[in-house]
């Protein structure tokens, strides 16, 4: 009993010692809190007259300007007056592509107030390894929106302007007459000499770029921007360029291949070139027209090349001229008309091509798995595709002769009475064996390279006056895909 | 690099470079850089000029036969710059120009894609 009320008064006395500390403890908080709050106000009242400040004191860009383009305004031949420039600027990209991507991409970082896009293709899987605004989750969608739901998360300072349409020639002068200056980033010629005449007759610094496999072109063009039959005026495509190449030595990305840094490349550039036009003052200094090439195997990689001045007796920009704003809008300025067009012929008469489906109910066992080549009777498949593609994928047993070296090699004209003619070089003897009668068939990508192919076969007598069958596959290996092989590479 | 030497009597040879760019390279053995030795005068005591080099090239330096790829009414077919010494060919006199020793010469195809 003792030793309980000894207990309790222990417990009793830590109790009110802990509350003795207890107390203490929440009277350090009260004044602690208390100063928080004064220092909280303080330092409310310090921003109140910043914010004054700030008001009275104008700056002429947003703080967050300041700091988003801080590195480039330090740079001299940029500064704040540049800033100032890119900013009031509108610039105007035709074609979201492989130079539109990152020359869009760099503009819309370096802060151009308007940035209008052309282009009325969607986005593809085979543009993602170089259009490096799309991504997988826009494919589908239209590359301008594309392009400018990316630009938009980079910097929203600026205004972007979607033209989901290619450009034509009755829409042309209504969109170049919001802009400052252009960037040509298409791919075709007619579409190259439409900008070009456009921008001439708008009065707009044309930035012109293309690029092909392992090179890229780059020209400032019609700058300074002079009127028509001023020769202080820079020189415009057609200065260069005054005949359209022939249709069929136009190859696109899509047969010729491209890297995807070299297009970059060539974007870049011109985004570079687009901020030295915006930017420059009266001390920038000013070079003759130059073409410059790239050429990523080639050492030198760069090389600028002097360009000619602007030709006296130019369609659009001499005193000569004969395309106005007019011939533009009524389409006697007919471009396609102008650069032609290399639509794809049918060379081979219907009994000369079969489809896939009937090569395969030809040749069933071809088909099987385990046989070998030609194992139901011998026939040969000749694929014309170059050996770059041929090695990604090919069909089993085809011999692979490149239209090229078709092409290349002089053209034979068929056997006279019992004299062969020499054959070429890259035929290989046993198709050409006198006595074989078996089928030959050609194919290639598409089915228009296979046709030249089989008439050329057939100029060289291969085919014993009919005895002997020579055809194409119609439609080629895309077409194989549909038909016979769904799980072909398609590249 | 390809070499090629003409005819007989080379003391009075002017030896250029020949570069094809542009995807031209493709109709000339797929050679960037030819290294050609010219007469420096002609038989009929003229020196040779870039028109002279043209066919030249097509016949002894051009294996393919699509010679329409590259000449097209005796002038490069249009869409084909000529450079000589790095300065477009309409600043220097066009076909008219006549060549001097170790001059290079570059046929750019202009490209398209984009």
């Amino acid at each position: 009993m003792e030793n309980l009320e000894r207990t309790c008064a222990s417990l009793r006395a830590q109790i009110s010692a802990t509350e003795t500390k207890l107390a203490g403890l929440r009277r350090e908080l009260e004044s602690a809190e208390k100063a928080a709050i004064d220092i909280r106000k303080q330092e409310d009242t310090k921003t109140e007259e910043e914010n004054k400040d700030r008001e009275t004191r104008t700056w002429p860009l947003l703080a967050e300007e300041y700091r988003r383009y801080g590195r480039q305004m330090i740079v001299p031949q940029l500064g704040l007056q540049g800033q100032l420039k890119l900013r009031s600027s509108r610039v105007l990209i035709v074609g979201a592509g492989g130079l539109g991507c990152p020359a869009a991409q760099y503009l819309a970082g370096a802060g151009v107030g308007t940035l209008g896009l052309v282009d009325g293709d969607t986005v593809e899987f085979s543009n993602l390894h170089r259009q490096v605004l799309h991504r997988r989750r826009t494919v589908g969608k239209f590359k301008v929106d594309s392009a400018i739901e990316y630009l938009q998360e980079l910097n929203h300072h600026s205004t972007y302007i979607p033209y989901r349409a290619h450009l034509t020639p009755q829409d042309a002068p209504e969109i170049f007459k919001n802009y400052d200056l252009i960037l040509d980033c298409t791919d075709k010629p007619a579409t190259r000499y439409l900008i070009s005449d456009t921008a001439v007759l708008l009065g707009k610094p044309l930035v012109s770029a293309s690029a092909l496999r392992t090179e890229g072109q780059l020209m400032v063009l019609n700058n300074p921007p002079r009127p028509a039959g001023d020769a202080t005026g820079g020189p415009c495509y057609r200065c260069v360029f005054p005949k359209p190449p022939p249709a069929n030595s136009v190859v696109s990305c899509a047969d010729g291949g491209i890297l995807g840094p070299v297009v970059g490349t060539m974007g870049l550039l011109q985004a570079l070139e687009a901020i030295k036009v915006i930017a420059a003052s009266d001390s920038t200094p000013r070079h003759p027209p130059s073409l410059l090439i790239f050429s990523a195997y080639s050492s030198p990689q760069f090389r600028t090349i002097k360009l000619r001045s602007r030709r006296a007796n130019c369609a659009v920009c001499s005193a000569e001229a004969n395309v106005s704003l007019d011939t533009l809008k009524s389409g006697s300025t007919d471009y396609e008309f102008f650069c032609g067009t290399a639509t794809p012929e049918t060379l081979l008469s219907p009994e000369e091509r079969i489809s896939p489906q009937e090569y395969r109910a030809r040749h069933p066992d071809t088909f099987a798995a385990g046989t070998t080549p030609a194992a139901d009777g011998k026939h040969t498949m000749i694929d014309v595709r170059e050996k770059v593609q041929f090695d990604i994928c090919n069909i089993d047993n085809s011999i692979n002769i490149p239209i090229s070296s078709i092409l290349s090699s002089r053209p034979t004209p068929a056997a006279e009475d019992g004299i062969p003619a020499p054959l070429p070089s890259w035929l290989p003897r046993d198709i050409a064996s006198p006595d074989s009668t078996d089928p030959v068939y050609v194919v290639c990508r598409l089915g228009n390279d296979s046709q030249v192919a089989v008439k050329r076969l057939k100029e060289l007598g291969l085919d014993r006056g009919g005895q002997r069958f020579i055809g194409d596959i119609q439609g080629g290996l895309h077409a194989w895909r549909r038909q016979v092989d769904p799980e072909w590479p398609e590249y | 690099m390809a070499t090629s030497v003409p005819g007989k009597n080379d003391s009075g040879a002017i030896s250029i470079t020949v570069e094809f760019t542009g995807g031209l390279e493709m109709l000339f053995s797929n050679e960037r850089k030819h290294n050609v030795a010219i007469p420096a005068q002609l038989s009929d005591g003229s020196r040779p000029n870039i028109a002279y080099l043209l066919q030249y090239l097509v016949d002894n330096v051009m294996k393919d036969e699509r010679k329409e790829l590259f000449i097209l009414e005796d002038n490069v077919r249009p869409g084909i710059l000529v450079l000589i010494n790095d300065a477009d060919w309409e600043l220097e006199g066009e076909e008219k120009y006549e060549l001097q020793q170790g001059d290079n010469i570059v046929f750019v195809s202009t490209l398209h894609g984009g």
